[in-house]
């Protein structure tokens, strides 16, 4: 599914990812876990194609064709879906009309015609229920004074609407209570299957206890230190980030 | 010859054209005296500082209409909003179109300036609202000294107008440029509703300068609305002179959506005498190429208790340049008046270019008056986001400029304006996506 060879990109001239390798394939779920600043929003933003990083070293294939020189939306199209930590708000788009047109775009950009009006709506209203959604929210404007639970929630329902073959969640329990985690991640895990993929990008452990990973990934500096199973999880939650650092270091 | 010396030779050549012994005869040989006086305005004058006649002001116009041309329905049908029924007052190279038209005289009268100016029965409105509170400045005395021929509207009390009123001016290019000068007045008496949309639409690349002056009177507490639409080819430019004098507790709406033309200049003034009057002002200017489209308003407060509200968006593509220039005058007896402006303006490219000046002058001290003006890029954070969903780059932009200027689009009372000025934006903006958001 997604292949991350010796992966190193820059802001501003500022080395952020240092030579990332990841190897996911479909129907797994893998986490990336790390201490802040250690690259796990870049590599995020890097592989949903976010402009403003320059990919310096190394590739992104993606059911093996190099990815590189896409652009956001048409990675889009190929099935990367991206939970954005903090979504933008955009006031004066309604959230139906927005997943409308990111619907019917894609349909577009694959040659097949607008979703007729009845099969979107209730294709709407199932995902919607799905993630426990009110409809009144659905024509209030795209983020526009959502609680952080109902962006995240909001996250997800795009990601349900978009049934994206590589989800990558980044930091997206980071201000939720335990109701609204609950939601989300049932909402991961309904829509979860032996076709696609899933990447968890979350600095607390917290979340994997809902979405079960199947591989674990300590990322520091720009690397990959370590991997291994759920269980790294849970030792990283109890003696926290440092002794991967001196691991490192020695 | 010079268009100023051009225009105030003409004037004798008009007189023989029409009735001198009309009493209005003696307010258009004053009006040509002004404008003679003064000349077009230049960029000296602190209102004009943005915005230079020079390059419309050199083709070689034919200053008054000689020719009757006829228009079929079919070829202009797309200029109207032609899904509503409506009456239609037409105008073809200045000349009234009877078989465009939809006029009516059945309670309230839906016609044409030259018979209002002519005939006997109109001249009791005429003597109390002609050129009674168009402006004295060149460019409006221009129009009155050659004002024959426009739309005349007038509502008597209690009468909710059953449809919306087009008024439309076509030229077709027949001569090879063409001045006009088209003169409204609309008169909406005591509790009366009308919707009234106003367009210029020049058929060929022949260049047409649009002089046009229109003064509305809305009398106690009535409702009117109106909408310009200004999408005319960019050899086709406006100087757009609106006047509008309300009463007590009347409320006054003028949306003016300006996407086309060379160049727009929307001189729009607002008096307000009477108490609890409510003004809106709110425009949408998309442009592009070497486009100019100046919004110069004013709303003179004059007695208490009274609203004004002005909401500007503006995106400005290649080199395009804009102009929102916004005064608020509040009189010392104008306590309690809540005056709101904002002007919020995207520049695309590097070239383009908008200049805001708010102007408030407040001589009460009780009131509320705010005004507020950005100029910015499209975000690029937002663009990511959307992107990130498979909206492509020339989609994302257009939905966030949409999105931008959508707050306008919530006060427009009649959904067929409305969608038909989305399908304009999308077809401006090069998309076909819909934006009924």
């Amino acid at each position: 599914m997604l292949k991350i060879n010796d992966l190193h990109a820059s802001v501003d001239d500022k080395a952020i990812l240092r030579g990332i390798n990841l190897h996911v394939k479909p129907g797994e779920v893998h986490a990336i876990m790390g201490p802040n600043g250690s690259g796990k929003s870049t590599l995020a933003s890097v592989i949903a194609g976010k402009e403003e990083y320059d990919v310096d070293e190394g590739e992104i294939l993606l059911e093996g064709e190099n990815i590189d020189e896409l652009g956001p939306d048409e990675r889009a199209h190929k099935g990367v879906f991206l939970s954005f930590q903090y979504p933008v708000e955009i006031p004066g788009v309604s959230v139906t009309n927005f997943m409308k047109t990111a619907i019917n775009e894609t349909r577009k950009a694959k040659g097949l015609e607008d979703m007729p009006a009845n099969e979107m709506l209730k294709m709407i209203r199932e995902k919607a229920e799905l993630l426990e959604i009110d409809r009144k929210f659905l024509s209030r404007s795209l983020n526009e004074g959502f609680s952080g639970g109902e962006k995240k929630r909001n996250e997800i329902f795009q990601m349900a609407m978009l049934e994206p073959k590589l989800a990558i969640l980044d930091e997206t329990d980071s201000g939720l209570d335990i109701d609204a985690l609950r939601i989300v991640a049932n909402g991961v895990n309904k829509l979860k299957s032996k076709d696609n993929a899933v990447i968890v990008i979350t600095h607390y452990q917290r979340l994997l206890d809902y979405i079960v990973p199947d591989y674990v990934h300590v990322l520091h500096n720009g690397r990959i230190v370590k991997s291994g199973s759920k269980e790294l999880a849970h030792e990283l939650e109890a003696k926290g980030y440092d002794w991967i650092k001196e691991e490192v270091n020695a | 010859m010079e268009l100023k010396d051009k225009l105030v030779s003409s004037f004798m050549a008009f007189e023989d054209l029409i009735d001198i012994d009309s009493p209005v005869h003696d307010i258009r040989t004053e009006a040509i005296k002004t404008f003679e006086t003064k000349g077009f305005p230049t960029k000296r004058l602190e209102a004009w500082k943005y915005t230079s006649l020079n390059s419309i002001l050199k083709p070689n116009y034919s200053v008054f209409p000689k020719h009757e041309n006829a228009l079929e329905y079919g070829d202009v049908k797309q200029y109207f909003i032609h899904d509503i029924d409506s009456y239609k007052i037409i105008f073809v190279d200045g000349k009234y179109s009877s078989h465009l038209s939809q006029t009516t005289h059945e309670g309230i009268d839906v016609c044409l300036m030259s018979a209002a100016l002519s005939k006997p029965k109109y001249r009791l409105v005429i003597d109390n609202y002609f050129n009674k509170i168009a402006g004295k400045d060149s460019l409006s005395s221009l129009n009155t000294a050659f004002s024959a021929e426009g739309a005349y509207i007038h509502i008597p009390k209690n009468k909710v107008v059953d449809k919306p009123i087009q008024i439309l001016h076509f030229s077709t290019g027949n001569e090879s440029a063409l001045m006009l000068q088209p003169r409204n007045l609309v008169v909406v008496d005591e509790n009366s509703h009308v919707q009234i949309i106003e367009r210029h639409q020049s058929l060929t690349e022949n260049p047409v300068l649009n002089n046009s002056v229109t003064e509305i009177y809305a009398n106690k507490r009535a409702i009117v609305d109106y909408y310009k639409i200004q999408n005319d080819r960019q050899t086709a430019s406006l100087i757009d002179n609106t006047f509008i004098n309300q009463k007590q507790e009347s409320v006054a709406k003028v949306h003016t959506f300006s996407f086309g033309g060379k160049l727009t200049r929307n001189n729009l003034n607002f008096f307000q005498n009477g108490e609890r009057i409510d003004s809106t002002m709110k425009g949408i200017t998309i442009i592009g190429d070497k486009q100019h489209v100046d919004h110069n308003t004013l709303v003179h407060h004059i007695e208490p208790n009274c609203e004004s509200h002005q909401d500007y968006k503006g995106i400005f593509d290649d080199k395009a340049t804009g102009v929102f220039n916004g005064k608020v005058v509040v009189e010392k007896e104008a306590q309690k008046t809540n005056a709101f402006q904002a002007n919020n303006n995207i520049l695309i490219s590097d070239k383009a270019s908008i200049n805001t000046k708010p102007q408030l002058e407040i001589f009460a001290d009780d009131v509320k008056c705010s005004h507020g003006c950005t100029i910015g890029q499209l975000d690029d954070s937002a663009m990511f986001y959307l992107r990130s969903r498979g909206i492509p780059e020339k989609e994302a932009k257009a939905l966030l400029m949409f999105a931008f200027s959508n707050n306008v689009l919530d006060s427009v009372k009649i959904p067929e304006i409305k969608s038909r000025i989305t399908k304009i934006i999308a077809k401006k903006l090069g998309v076909n996506i819909g934006f009924d958001l």
